[in-house]
């Protein structure tokens, strides 16, 4: 295989890098990640369900899903700890890229341009907006405040394990922590959608050059700028 | 006799002989779990009450055995530890349980013995009840007993979180949760609970809520003329007056009978988390997801242009052109 763009052998399909094309289609998420991400996303949608049909009584039709109550008793905790390990596991991968920078101050700061789409109005920025970070940290500390207090609150195998006054401010903490994730999944789901040409990051693992060009220019020009450039067919 | 009213009004007397319809029917609820829309009950049921006085308990544990014997329930075999108290808990097997307390009086210095029959209180207003997120596993009866419908129960152990007096075990077994029933099924059919029925001292009676406070007043007059200046009736109003009720010869302290709370009420916490939480938790949640739906039906969405492709296409050939002359340099 030649390498027409520098010295550097770019493995065809590898994370941050481009495909001449035409179209210019950049690949955003290898498999492991995409794999990682929907495993996390279809037991966050599982627990959500769950949850809520414990949380108010106008949503315990819900447990119909799972088999009834109790079911969804025995299996709302397990699908937590799926969650968790998938979760950290992502984490792991993904904290360098979301700590915080100059140009998300800016990008926060003009917030209005960004539900307004005037994405000329705005830094040119890395592989992640502060909009993506905060979501990501936000997941994070929810996460972990979620499994915490549900390990608390777990029964089964854990009733014995703090007083009944902790396991109150527990469960308290455990439907406030979860109404905040619910929120967080929803801007989350919603910006993927509203962004469009983003979702497919997930599904094929590309975006289009231009997609990566409006959004995540900063991104963009590094990953061409070292060359990470697969051979036009 | 029993049958002609809506409860019987003694554990003593022997119980009707012939069959009797259950008086205690679904449209006999006043409150249930989890379950917003209850039809207000056409009747009224006359209020009972068990009345535990505790100067007359002799700690014998016959209840235990009748509550054991009638619920039909195998607490395992204990382990000897060294206290009265056995099982050393109450336990998805065990509704009910004597506790003992050996109380050096500060005033006379005379070792007291203070025995008391711990069990579920049946709380005019349940935190168990409230806290339950299962339509229909807790139910509450015109008459005030609180019961636990098992066949309705999900484990989640929320009811051990809502009662003030530490009483609901889930079985490891079944995954329910179990407590004192007030013996509904045999109040329901004119008798009285299986363990004032057993009481050898009649340091457990029973009847309606009224005639115990009233056979209350009496002995706590009888403790009064014997020295208990504090003796007193145990109906903690905190959680609306209850339908199980002590005598205690020291009202005035009720948390040397083994922790009997003081003021027992539903944690603020609980109030919290199935109050406000849940009713401003959906209400938030439905706007969010009502929001988006909105923005995402009128407002534009946030598309790349042909312009930007294009840009792309000239940053990525310009890249590949740099590359290609460095290397011919090279």
């Amino acid at each position: 295989m030649s390498t027409p763009a520098g010295t550097k052998h770019t493995k065809l399909g590898s994370e941050d890098s481009i495909r001449r094309g035409p179209p210019v289609e950049v690949v955003r998420y290898g498999p492991g990640k995409r794999i990682n991400h929907w495993v996390t996303a279809i037991s966050l949608i599982l627990l959500l369900l769950s949850g809520l049909a414990m949380f108010h009584p106008s949503l315990f039709f819900l447990t119909e899903l799972f088999g009834g109550g109790q079911m969804t008793r025995w299996l709302h905790p397990w699908i937590g700890v799926v969650l968790f390990i998938s979760f950290f596991i992502l984490f792991a991968q993904l904290w360098k890229l979301n700590l915080p920078n100059r140009d998300d101050v800016k990008w926060a700061s003009r917030i209005t341009d960004v539900i307004g789409g005037h994405e000329e109005n705005l830094p040119e920025l890395g592989k992640y907006n502060a909009g993506q970070k905060f979501i990501f940290w936000g997941m994070a500390a929810l996460i972990i405040v979620l499994i915490v207090t549900g390990i608390m609150a777990w029964e089964q195998y854990f009733g014995h394990l703090t007083s009944i006054p902790t396991q109150r401010i527990a469960l308290l903490l455990h439907s406030l922590a979860a109404v905040a994730i619910i929120l967080v999944f929803i801007l989350h789901v919603y910006a993927a959608i509203w962004t469009r040409g983003t979702i497919r990051a997930m599904t094929r693992g590309t975006v289009t050059g231009g997609w990566a060009w409006r959004h995540h220019r900063k991104w963009l020009k590094d990953i061409a700028g070292r060359g990470r450039i697969d051979p036009a067919e | 006799m029993a049958n002609t009213m809506d409860s019987p009004r003694t554990a003593v007397s022997n119980p009707p002989v012939q069959p009797m319809e259950t008086n205690l029917t679904q449209r006999d609820l006043i409150r249930r779990s989890a379950t917003s829309e209850l039809p207000q009950p056409e009747r009224q049921l006359t209020p009972v009450a068990k009345l535990i006085d505790v100067s007359k308990c002799i700690g014998c544990k016959a209840c235990q055995s009748a509550c054991v014997e009638w619920n039909d329930t195998n607490p395992a075999v204990g382990e000897n530890v060294g206290v009265y108290e056995n099982p050393h808990d109450l336990t998805a097997d065990m509704f009910t349980l004597m506790r003992f307390t050996e109380w050096v009086n500060p005033e006379t210095d005379n070792l007291e013995w203070l025995i008391r029959k711990d069990g579920c209180m049946h709380c005019a207003d349940p935190g168990c009840l409230k806290a339950c997120p299962a339509p229909g596993a807790i139910v509450q009866y015109s008459n005030g007993i609180v019961d636990f419908i098992h066949d309705n129960c999900i484990g989640c152990g929320y009811c051990v979180k809502g009662c003030p007096f530490n009483i609901p075990r889930i079985s490891k077994a079944d995954h329910r949760a179990y407590k004192c029933t007030l013996c509904s099924d045999r109040v329901a059919v004119g008798q009285g609970p299986a363990c004032a029925k057993a009481c050898p001292t009649q340091a457990i009676v029973f009847g309606t809520k009224e005639d115990m406070k009233k056979h209350a007043e009496g002995r706590i007059a009888d403790l009064k003329s014997r020295g208990y200046a504090n003796a007193g009736l145990y109906d903690p109003p905190g959680v609306g007056g209850t339908h199980v009720m002590y005598v205690l010869h020291h009202n005035d302290k009720p948390q040397i009978y083994a922790d009997l709370p003081v003021d027992p009420k539903i944690s603020a916490v609980v109030q919290t988390w199935k109050g406000a939480t849940k009713y401003a938790g959906l209400a938030v949640m439905s706007l969010a997801a009502a929001g988006t739906i909105l923005h995402g039906l009128f407002a534009k969405a946030n598309r790349v242009s042909k312009h930007e492709e294009e840009e792309a296409k000239e940053l990525v050939d310009e890249s590949v052109e740099h590359a290609e002359k460095r290397e011919e340099d090279a």
